[in-house]
């Protein structure tokens, strides 16, 4: 293979680098998919949720074939203080539809399908390889890559990088600055297994419809985070991640972190009787646009985790992956189809197209959350607290008046928090969210 | 359930579950050598989530990275310090996810 030489290497069997690949081989291009796990999927953590849009516009009839958990029918958000949740909860029939908008997954058995459909449309696909540096000629062009294989030398007119979140490749050789610890989340999840009839009991479903709860307050200690759980067929995913800046600041351990998130009142009963068969971590890239490095270059683009390509607020990233993977693999077939060089000039078409999608769109929205975030740790702490509060003092029957209770629960804001510090966060977040 | 329960030693019960290919001989993480930790690498012992790094007798910390799952958090906190050398497995090395 020493010799060969490629239209397109991709670094990377997730979900962007198998959008990106399945893109270009399904377009008749030469692909070259380079893999570092064992098998596709073996390296790669997510809670997980499949959003239907971005895959049906990879592979249409996805729904024939890829291994999907539930249907969501239910969205839980919980604000949590110590011994109680707040929930905002909307459930709905019209989510029983005949192509559900978004499936729970889980990733190593998902990826695997992905990667056998990429295998279809003619990509070469390489496990157990991992790349280690980039090679460039004497104009500084990328073009192509060296791995720990013998002989490990390939070459390509294009590199696309879907290495995800620690992407050492593009990091080392300057393409991306380092990864700040406060633009990244460490989190931990576990894999809870229990009889299918005991999920849709606990959860009150049936078929193969699913619950997912998105959890904040004092679960995280202080720290910006948050917990989830998810329901699989017959299993639960349940975790929780916080910036690596505040975990360094606390000394918090993140198993303890999930171990204190199990035990929560509100969290126990669900999980009660499981079997735990798997403990897994990864990181998030939560700093939005503005962490966001450079996305392509002389014969490379990035694509997914890698690029920072997370929308933090909705807790959306693989449809982002998948999305950026896909437009990537569109703008090298169009660069190829019209005779054009891979270089910066022409790849930056990658980079316009993907302004013109959701996925750049959103990240810009969003762009002053995280820093907002970090600047209000009350809006995950304090305000959990104090909703919690104010529930129970207008839910408890204990013989004091309506009227002095709702002067409590104003007073408490007040006290917390003060009229201008109240405003100041009102202001803050509209400002942020806008 | 205190915090020292929850810190405590549950980690290698996690990780019993896991599944790794170890690269024996072949450690994918290395700790510069050093008299007195520095208060990064005191943090790590804390902050990873595989508990991979402890404090050895001699009050140093030492990396046994068998447990390892590859997040990066380590190499994320010591990139400007430069006191860990981090690469990735061998290909087909290291964790395994069953899941994911």
């Amino acid at each position: 293979m020493k010799e060969e030489r490629f239209d397109a290497i991709v670094v990377g069997a997730g979900p962007s680098g198998n959008a990106a690949a399945y893109t270009m081989a399904k377009s008749g291009l030469k692909v070259l998919q380079l893999e570092r796990g064992e098998y596709p999927g073996s390296k790669n953590v997510q809670g997980a949720i499949l959003y239907s849009d971005a895959l049906e516009k990879i592979i249409p009839d996805f729904r024939e074939d890829a291994p999907l958990e539930r249907h969501v029918v239910e969205q839980r958000i919980w604000m949590m203080d110590d011994t109680s949740h707040t929930g905002m909860h909307y459930r709905s029939e019209d989510f029983n539809e005949e192509k559900p908008n978004r499936y729970t997954i889980i990733r190593a058995q998902f990826d695997k399908w992905f990667s056998r459909r990429v295998r279809e449309a003619g990509a070469i696909v390489l496990c157990e390889t991992t790349v280690t540096e980039l090679i460039r000629d004497t104009k500084g062009r990328v073009i192509g890559v060296r791995t720990d294989r013998e002989g490990g030398v390939l070459l390509a007119d294009v590199v696309v990088l879907g290495e995800g979140v620690n992407g050492l490749v593009g990091q080392r050789a300057g393409l991306r600055e380092e990864l700040k610890p406060k633009n990244v989340a460490l989190a931990v999840k576990e894999m809870h297994f229990l009889p299918q009839e005991t999920i849709e009991q606990r959860f009150g479903l049936k078929g193969d419809e699913g619950v997912v709860i998105e959890a904040m307050g004092t679960i995280t200690k202080g720290m910006t985070g948050t917990g989830f759980l998810y329901t699989n067929r017959e299993s639960i995913s349940v975790g929780i991640g916080c910036l690596v800046e505040d975990f360094a600041n606390s000394g918090v351990t993140p198993y303890g972190l999930l171990d204190t998130f199990k035990h929560h009142p509100s969290i126990r009963p669900l999980l009660a009787g499981a079997e735990v068969k798997e403990y897994a971590a990864h990181l998030i890239p939560e700093g939005g646009f503005r962490a966001m490095p450079e996305i392509f270059g002389e014969g490379w683009v990035t694509v997914g985790d890698a690029a920072h390509l997370v929308n933090a607020v909705h807790r959306e990233g693989s449809n982002l992956a998948m999305t950026s993977g896909r437009i990537a693999g569109e703008t090298i077939v169009y660069l190829k189809r019209r005779r054009e060089p891979c270089t910066a000039e022409y790849l930056k078409e990658y980079r316009k197209r993907l302004e013109d999608s959701f996925v750049l769109k959103d990240m810009r929205k969003y762009k002053d959350i995280p820093d907002l975030l970090h600047g209000s740790r009350q809006l995950l702490d304090l305000y959990p607290r104090m909703m919690s509060k104010a529930a129970q003092v207008w839910f408890r029957v204990d013989g004091k008046d309506k009227r002095a209770k709702e002067k409590e629960i104003i007073g408490s804001l007040r006290r917390q928090r003060g009229i201008a510090g109240l405003v100041g966060d009102v202001v803050r977040v509209a400002r942020a969210w806008r | 359930m205190g915090t020292e329960a929850a810190n405590g030693g549950k980690i290698e019960e996690k990780l019993f579950q896991n599944r790794y290919q170890v690269d024996s001989g072949r450690p994918h993480v290395k700790i510069r050598e050093h008299d007195k930790p520095s208060e990064t690498l005191m943090k790590l012992t804390n902050i990873c989530p595989a508990g991979c790094y402890t404090v050895d007798d001699k009050g140093r910390v030492e990396v046994v990275p068998d447990g390892c799952m590859e997040c990066g958090t380590c190499r994320i906190l010591t990139a400007e310090s430069g006191e860990l050398e981090w690469n990735y497995p061998r290909g087909g090395y290291g964790v395994l996810f069953k899941f994911g």
